[in-house]
């Protein structure tokens, strides 16, 4: 049975092509010079550079974190190309004048770049390597006052807001890769919803690493201001390379009083061949930062590629009554590993955030579930409820489930609840004795493991986030 | 004896069968014929599950030698689904739960499967939902059940029904019933026995097997078998078990 179930859940990587596109391309490795043609080649502002090299100087300091239950050699950070664009790199004045190479690529990747052919209501920021190449709908978001544009863009025509809030939730110190993305980022989107507006569609941002020996470091910053919403989704790919990339990025997220902000990411970055040859090192770091009261930020992550992923979308919840939530599915296979989780830190009184985490693992993968609930001394009548589930497939994957929890607050209720499960013979043949073959089993298995995240992503993505699961799981989902 | 002329539905020859290494069936023959009831009986560990669950292709028994015709066609060659296709159907002793996958969900797909492998047509969710709910009505069940998670929580009694409403709406050609009656009350062992017995046309079989006398009290055989250490040492008719009922297993197998 273990060989038919390896065979549905074998399924290969479809976006791994290579685009052939001229690129201008730094050279590899990290200095104070590099950080400078950054900066040079994007015309940033000083207090920018400042940015970047207060970032290196302490990047230098630091080491790579060994707590994360995964395994890797060594990264040679100085074998890294830093920058990497696709020519021209001269500012387009309409989608006409990109690439048609990079439409095509786009187009194979179902990225809608052309508003008339767009999804229906959703808005697209489009980054290919180290840029951004496109913004969709960027217009129509201007008329109610919403700035959705890429992170190079915004340096330059809302460098007030940039500089506010760049840095505010994860410093630069923050940690390791924290520290070096902030010190060689190269572009991301921004998005700023001002006072009382709530965004008329879902804005998006698409990533794309296609040069084999660059790293992406982008930065995404979102602002929501008092009596705001906005939902979010992010997608990413890459193409198939017996080498390793690193993508290191930054998310930052701001919610004033009463905003609300939904933050969804499908992740498929390519995931490396069955022996754990290549793939994306997922090194990542999202906070936000619920800053005023009644304020919201939900995370929903539905993570199946890359090699490693190491990621813990996370919430600060410094105004009072603000609420955190944070919706995982966690798919491993192969030689996967993933250590990823969440960070609830309760600051205000009657804060309350909500982890489900559903972790997948197949294969001979390892998928880790590290979690920690804090409980701040003035957070009076703060609650959270955690889950933790865990689906095995077959019998040579592993799932770990890492709940810190730490409370100095009385009147805290906390609640964790945890399963492990395992798809058996035995309840596939249930299905198969009823005339259902054992795809649609697994499929149907695995949607019901994964409901309670899947139902939390917006509408046009859940659909998407369910074939993929369904691509990297089997044939189909029923 | 019920219709001499009917014809054979399945016929399971010299089966044997083994699990881990172990020898569980030691040359089964068995012929069924349409219109008719059989029973099997034997003590604990005898192989009457055993027997049910290779017929209907579970994959953990390895069949050694031997053969089963069913309606025809070589069963053993045919993957589990495609016996349910077929029309061979395993009320279960123990059915398993699974989480998160609501039973109507399932249902439904298991009923537009088999329908759709006779070229009939399938239905939508709404379609399906008045249809199951008649066919629930037939064994006093709550339409609740169609909403849970499928077995989840379920008694052993709710689990049985599920499995004769499984068979309801697949409507097989021959059901094997393990133990059907183990976890019902008197009242519900009624009702159930009452639904499969209103099932039972000229042309569909029922096999069932249990321990007891007590089934056969509302579902009447044709045929007793009693099943022995893997082999089926003894056949008769309802007298049969009433005897089995008095004097032990231990007459027969001795």
């Amino acid at each position: 049975m273990s060989a038919v179930l390896q065979n549905l859940i074998d399924q290969p990587y479809k976006h791994g092509f290579v685009t052939e596109i001229e690129a201008d391309t730094a050279p590899r490795g990290l200095s104070e010079d590099t950080i400078r043609l950054i900066s040079h080649k994007k015309n940033e502002p000083e207090w920018l550079l400042d940015f970047r090299l207060k970032a290196y100087r302490h990047w230098l300091t630091m080491t790579e974190p060994t707590w994360p239950n995964v395994s890797y050699p060594k990264i040679d950070f100085q074998d890294i190309i830093y920058y990497s664009a696709p020519k021209p790199k001269t500012k387009l004045q309409s989608l006409d004048e990109v690439d048609p190479e990079l439409l095509r690529t786009f187009a194979k990747l179902g990225v809608p770049m052309h508003e008339q052919k767009a999804l229906a209501g959703v808005a697209v920021d489009v980054i290919f390597d180290s840029v951004s190449v496109t913004t969709t709908y960027k217009q129509k978001l201007a008329e109610v006052g919403i700035i959705f544009c890429s992170m190079s863009e915004a340096v330059h025509d809302h460098p007030e807001l940039v500089r506010k809030y760049l840095g505010s939730v994860v410093p630069t110190t923050d940690n390791f890769y924290a520290a070096l993305n902030s010190a060689v980022f190269t572009d991301g989107s921004f998005c700023y919803i001002p006072r009382g507006v709530r965004c008329p569609m879902e804005l998006s941002t698409y990533f794309r690493i296609n040069t084999q020996e660059s790293g992406q470091f982008e930065r995404t910053l979102i602002v929501a201001e008092e009596r705001s919403y906005v939902s979010y989704l992010e997608g990413c790919t890459a193409p198939k390379f017996d080498t390793n990339q690193l993508h290191a990025a930054v998310v930052e997220l701001v919610a004033l009083d009463d905003a609300e902000i939904k933050y969804s990411t499908v992740q498929n970055w390519y995931a490396g061949d069955e022996n754990g040859v290549g793939g994306i090192y997922n090194f990542v770091t999202k906070r936000g930062l619920c800053k005023g009261i009644n304020s919201k930020i939900s995370w929903t992550q539905v993570e199946t590629g890359s090699a490693i992923t190491w990621k813990y979308p996370s919430c600060i919840l410094l105004g009072d009554n603000s609420v955190g939530e944070f919706y995982s599915v966690a798919l491993t296979n192969h030689r996967q590993q993933a250590d990823t989780g969440t960070k609830m830190i309760h600051v205000g009184r009657n804060t309350r955030s909500r982890i489900i985490s559903k972790g997948i693992s197949a294969g001979t993968s390892n998928n880790s579930y590290r979690g920690l609930v804090k409980i701040g001394p003035r957070a009076d009548g703060a609650r959270n409820f955690s889950q933790c589930d865990s689906m095995l497939i077959g019998s040579a994957c592993n799932a770990s489930t890492f709940p810190y929890i730490q409370v100095d607050n009385n009147s805290a209720k906390v609640e964790h609840e945890a399963s492990t499960s395992k798809i058996g013979e035995d309840q596939l043949f249930y299905f198969q004795s009823r005339g259902i073959d054992m795809e649609q089993a697994v499929s149907m298995i695995i949607n019901g493991f994964v409901k309670d995240v899947f139902t939390q992503l917006p509408m046009e993505f859940a659909v998407e986030a369910s074939n993929l699961l369904g691509l990297k799981l089997e044939g189909s989902v029923g | 004896m019920k219709n001499a002329n009917a014809k054979n539905l399945l016929e399971v020859r010299n089966l044997s069968a083994r699990i881990g290494g172990v020898e569980i069936l030691k040359g089964i023959d068995l012929v069924v014929k349409a219109g008719e009831v059989h029973a099997i009986m034997g003590p604990n560990g005898s192989g009457k599950s055993t027997f049910s669950k290779v017929l209907a292709g579970h994959p953990a028994y390895e069949v050694v030698s031997g053969e089963a015709i069913f309606d025809g066609r070589n069963l053993l060659e045919l993957p589990p689904e495609e016996r349910a296709r077929a029309g061979l159907f395993l009320s279960f002793q123990y059915p398993v739960e699974i989480p998160g996958v609501a039973n109507t969900q399932f249902l439904r797909l298991a009923y537009n499967t088999v329908q759709g492998g006779r070229g009939k047509d399938e239905l939508d969710p709404l379609e399906f939902d008045d249809f199951v709910r008649e066919k629930m009505k037939l064994l006093d069940m709550d339409p609740g059940f169609l909403d849970r998670s499928v077995n989840e929580g379920f008694s052993g009694g709710e689990k049985k029904r599920n499995e004769i409403l499984q068979m309801a709406l697949l409507e097989p050609r021959l059901a094997f019933l393990d133990e059907t009656d183990s976890g019902l009350d008197i009242d519900a062992l009624r009702v159930v026995a009452g639904s499969v017995n209103s099932l039972l046309t000229p042309d569909n079989a029922y096999v069932l097997v249990t321990h007891y006398q007590r089934l056969l009290n509302y579902i009447e055989p044709d045929y007793v078998h009693v099943m022995d250490r893997g082999r089926l040492v003894k056949t008769g008719d309802k007298a049969l078990a009433l005897e089995l009922e008095t004097r032990g297993y231990d007459w027969v197998a001795a």
